[in-house]
């Protein structure tokens, strides 16, 4: 047996400054939605006015929301160009188009992958199946998703490109789609991160720090 | 094991990569791409935003304009009219002896009283209005645009941006961008009634591109400036001292 393809340079780097990046959102979208944690449907929406959903979060208004956009919006740059050189190098090297895009077999093998394994032997040749459907669902619908969104609620951009916020039905459904595509990414997180604890830990986070991983055996 | 070759290439592109951010950097500053806030911690993010913004609105679109049907029954407000006594003096006459002071980088420094606006070509939009906490509504804003106030003062070519002075201590600033645009109105009417004291009266600017906290209440005076560093504490407004950017268009 060979040893196992690293991962490339390239993605070790934009993985690890991505999930910076990501973590920075999550914390400061938090700290944006303490000021007003109520979400609507359609253009408007404010107290005194009916609400689709009531967060169960403090309201909290001593001006959480200042550095949070400011972190917020920081952050978006590094993830979107950080994400940009990835898809472009994936894109270039064919990662993309061998590794992520999910074939039509993957759905129905997708269910035998969700049980975490120990690296070695030829599965870990490549993304198994489930790998394939969640990783690509994140890069093509998730983030995409959150770009959308993050940009429908802007009214300068709104004024260049109407059409980002009225094929939602407005800015307020912007808003909550942009909080449940979060949600989204917080469970695909939450996957991830329990995937690698149990598959090998130590193993996994090597592979994605230094792009060594499992040697095959024999020559371990 | 690193290489001549390739330690020389890696030196050849740090140094390009620098004299291409110092270019950039160059240019953004000539071109008006930089924000007064562009230091600290966040600097980089609002200066990227605010860049990329105006790199996008160059053509100078309009914010999306609604149906009288549309608009909100409900406009809350955050905070009420200035406690001051000269506030609540102009108030209580109904504004009478209000006036609007444009001064700076004029060729007249000029006052408006309220009749005297009221009289001046008028403009009406019915738009959307974000407050950053996350709320919003929509409402018909009557008034006069801010470039024919400007232009009435005969504003010199060396103005860069306008910056706004309320009864309250909320003093902002707007570029030449959004100062001349033509949805920008010093307003005094809002959904076919007078501005009421809460939203703004005697008028309010209302800077449609942007979230709510630009469009500034309890107006007192206008000043065109050539650069907002020696203005208040040279960073565009009295928000960003409690965190709140600059530029408001995201």
């Amino acid at each position: 047996m060979r040893a196992l393809e690293p991962h490339a340079a390239v993605v070790r780097i934009t993985h690890w400054i991505n999930a910076a990046s990501f973590a920075a959102l999550l914390v400061s979208g938090v700290a944006i939605l303490l000021a007003h944690p109520r979400l609507y449907w359609g253009e408007t929406g404010a107290f005194g006015t009916p609400s689709l959903i009531d967060l169960p979060l403090p309201l909290v208004l001593t001006g959480q929301s200042g550095w949070g956009r400011s972190l917020h919006f920081l952050s978006a740059w590094v993830c979107v160009l950080v994400g940009g050189a990835y898809v472009a190098a994936g894109l270039r090297s064919g990662h993309l188009r061998r590794d992520l895009v999910p074939v039509a077999a993957d759905l129905r093998r997708a269910a035998g992958h969700v049980r975490p394994r120990r690296p070695g032997g030829d599965d870990d040749l490549a993304y198994n199946p489930a790998q394939r459907l969640a990783y690509f669902a994140v890069v093509a619908v998730l983030f995409p998703a959150m770009i959308w969104t993050g940009l429908a609620m802007s009214p300068a951009v709104t004024a260049v490109v109407p059409f980002l916020v009225t094929v939602l039905g407005g800015q307020q459904s912007a808003r909550t789609i942009h909080f449940a595509v979060a949600c989204a990414l917080v469970l695909f997180l939450a996957g991830h991160v329990a995937m690698v604890a149990l598959s090998g830990f130590r193993v996994r986070m090597r592979g994605m720090i230094t792009g060594r991983r499992a040697m095959s055996p024999g020559r371990a | 094991m690193i290489s001549r070759r390739r330690l020389l290439t890696a030196g050849l592109t740090a140094a390009a990569g620098a004299s291409g951010l110092a270019m950039a950097a160059r240019l953004a500053a000539r071109y008006g791409l930089v924000p007064p806030d562009h230091g600290g911690l966040y600097g980089a993010g609002e200066t990227i935003t605010y860049a990329a913004h105006r790199l996008l609105t160059l053509h100078q679109p309009l914010a999306r304009e609604f149906d009288r049907s549309q608009i909100s029954r409900v406009a809350p407000v955050n905070g009420g009219p200035p406690e001051s006594d000269d506030y609540q003096r102009l108030l209580r006459r109904n504004f009478a002896e209000w006036r609007l002071e444009v001064d700076g980088l004029v060729a007249r420094p000029s006052s408006f009283s309220l009749d005297e606006l009221k009289r001046m070509p008028q403009r009406s939009h019915i738009t959307h209005q974000a407050c950053e906490e996350g709320w919003s509504f929509i409402a018909e804003w009557t008034g006069v645009p801010l470039s024919d106030i400007l232009a009435r003062a005969g504003l010199s070519p060396r103005a860069k941006y306008v910056v706004l002075y309320p009864f309250d201590d909320f003093w902002d600033s707007i570029d030449l961008a959004d100062a001349l645009h033509p949805q920008t109105l010093v307003t005094y009417g809002m959904n076919g009634r007078e501005l009421p004291a809460g939203h703004g009266a005697p008028v309010r600017l209302r800077v449609t591109r942007q979230l709510g906290y630009k469009s500034v209440k309890y107006l007192s005076r206008l000043t065109a400036v050539e650069t907002l560093a020696d203005v208040g504490d040279g960073q565009g407004a009295g928000a960003v001292a409690y965190g709140y950017s600059w530029y408001a268009g995201i």
